[in-house]
């Protein structure tokens, strides 16, 4: 029965939590090696689900990143509890940040991370709420 | 991969099953069966962890000894520099370079001048490459191997360049066959190598084409001779010119990256260290280097496996080396750029991606074993005891779905069970 497989895990996301900052996408990249995706999808799916993980923990106080894989397609979900993003078009542009000094300091906050990630799926999808947060529905053909 | 195992075995007589060996291996290339080690070959990318960690000297290197080159008519030792940390701070290169002649080598030559020049070659890639940074440093086998199997998106960042040794065992070999008037396959040119990986390189070099090496020999299986030797001749005055140049500094870590122009190099040893890099690499940072320097061993290679002396003493004289003798040049920078231009240092064709063998080959089933790993990993007990034979639980849980355990293995599992049953009982 091809199709009905899919392989399903949930990784939890802490805000500002620096020391773990990247765990879930190094597990969601060796989870994917494991399977046996091709080394240039494997590269598009780590650094979305890096650029949306690190979104949770630079401004989000909690979240969520879902892996789903089916022979068809490689999904992220990210759900975050956060202030949300007010103006969705403005934070798609490459460049544009509402990052502290603080987190600029740290190297992070250049304005890529949303752009990236749309560049390296097939499907993107983004909603929020402000004052309540934010969810991510990535997708990646196989 | 499926070439035989090609860098280490496993002495059963000698093996005891002590598990050090499976707990020291970077890509859990080893289980434990029947109370022996065993190897898989298709996760094994011939770092030789398992060689220095074995208690029983059970992992044997498979380097050759001077009976298999008893076929050549002209022997030449071409030792790694590696070689110069192993004796005693007043022993020059020079000296240990006449004692390999006295045990049984018809000449010895030095490598240094290689790695200048390669280092030379580094700077002129860099300055004409346009690609993804940071390039990555193809001279420890076993990085390539790793970099092949677990970050195969990145091959395309090794630099497409001719390790030192291949360099000059082509050099040497071409001049001593127009020397001597030999044909070039009564030549023995033999690598002293301080690791399995090296070993791997000569007899299966990257790409099958054709080495100029003709085999390697452990620097640990000659040490004892030649440290005689080398008391025996280090009484003679020693040429201090023999060896010179930057290039020295080679086997130690960051030995490289100071070799060339560019200053935004990293330094990176032991390959766990090496992994979290690549991670890094792969997940698109680290792009402001210009090049990584990477080396399975944590002191790099004056601290391989098959080396005898403290790392830290090697390094130390090696370091002390490069002050005394690095400052004039190994060799000549306008001839190795012309050489370069004609393409002497370029490896043919490129690093293919040879990722570790997935679960299934066909996806959909690849995806059912992982999720059926997940279950199984959501009831294991996560403290990666081996005592089931796999170095890990995640391991274990790979094993159990590929059908090479079987889940009663778990002890910590099985001693819940007996407990339960026993309060059943009692109850």
């Amino acid at each position: 029965m091809p199709g009905a497989s899919v392989f399903t895990q949930q990784f939890e996301v802490r805000g500002r939590d620096f020391a773990n900052a990247g765990r879930a996408s190094t597990a969601i990249k060796e989870i994917l090696k494991e399977i046996g995706i091709p080394p240039a999808t494997v590269r598009r799916a780590a650094i979305a689900a890096y650029e949306a993980e690190m979104n949770v923990v630079l401004y989000a106080r909690k979240g969520t990143v879902e892996l789903q894989v089916s022979p068809r397609e490689i999904r992220l979900l990210v759900r975050d509890e956060g202030d949300g993003i007010p103006d969705i078009e403005l934070a798609m542009q490459e460049g544009y940040s509402t990052a502290s000094e603080e987190i600029r300091e740290m190297g992070f906050g250049a304005g890529m991370g949303l752009p990236n990630i749309r560049k390296n799926a097939d499907e993107f999808r983004i909603e929020s709420v402000v004052g309540q947060g934010t969810e991510l529905d990535i997708r990646i053909r196989l | 991969m499926g070439d035989d195992l090609r860098s280490v075995r496993v002495n059963p007589e000698r093996c005891r099953g002590r598990m050090s060996c499976m707990r020291a291996c970077p890509t859990e290339a080893i289980r434990i069966r029947q109370g022996r080690a065993v190897i898989l070959e298709d996760r094994c990318i011939d770092c030789g962890e398992c060689v220095r960690a074995c208690p029983n000297s059970a992992i044997q290197p498979l380097t050759g000894s001077f009976t298999d080159f008893a076929r050549f008519k002209y022997t030449i030792a071409l030792p790694s520099p590696a070689i110069y940390g192993q004796f005693r701070r007043d022993i020059l290169p020079g000296t240990i370079l006449r004692a390999l002649t006295r045990i049984g080598f018809d000449e010895a030559c030095d490598l240094t001048w290689a790695t200048e020049a390669v280092s030379v070659a580094i700077d002129e890639f860099l300055a004409d490459y346009r690609g993804p940074l940071p390039l990555i440093s193809p001279f420890c086998p076993a990085v390539v191997r790793l970099v092949q199997a677990r970050f195969p998106a990145l091959v395309d960042q090794l630099v497409p360049i001719d390790s030192p040794m291949e360099i000059a065992a082509r050099e040497i070999k071409n001049r001593k066959a127009r020397e001597l008037g030999l044909p070039m396959d009564e030549i023995g040119v033999i690598y002293l190598t301080p690791c399995p990986a090296k070993i791997v390189a000569v007899e299966y070099p990257p790409r099958k084409r054709a080495s100029y090496l003709d085999g390697a020999i452990a620097i640990s299986d000659i040490y004892q001779p030649l440290l005689a030797a080398v008391s025996r001749e280090a009484e003679q005055p020693a040429d201090a010119e023999a060896v010179k140049g930057l290039g020295l500094g080679w086997p130690v870590l960051g030995g490289q990256a100071a070799c060339l122009r560019t200053e935004d190099t990293l330094a990176v040893g032991g390959l766990r260290d090496v992994a979290r890099i690549l991670e890094d690499v792969e997940n698109g940072k680290l792009g402001e280097l210009q090049y990584l320097e990477c080396h399975a061993c944590p002191q790099g290679c004056c601290s391989g496996p098959l080396t005898v002396e403290n790392p830290y003493f090697a390094r130390s004289k090696i370091l002390h080396l490069v002050d005394r003798y690095g400052r004039q040049p190994g060799c000549s920078r306008e001839e190795i750029q012309r050489l370069y231009r004609l393409g002497y240092f370029s490896l043919p064709g490129r690093f293919s991606p040879q990722p570790f063998p997935p679960l299934d080959a066909e996806i959909s089933r690849a995806i059912e074993k992982r999720a059926r790993m997940k279950e199984i990993l959501e009831t294991l007990p996560h403290i990666d005891c081996g005592a089931c034979g796999a170095p890990t639980c995640h391991s274990f849980a790979e094993d159990v779905v590929q059908g090479r355990a079987v889940i009663e293995d778990c002890v910590v599992l099985a001693a819940e069970h007996a407990r339960r049953n026993r309060h059943t009982a009692l109850a």
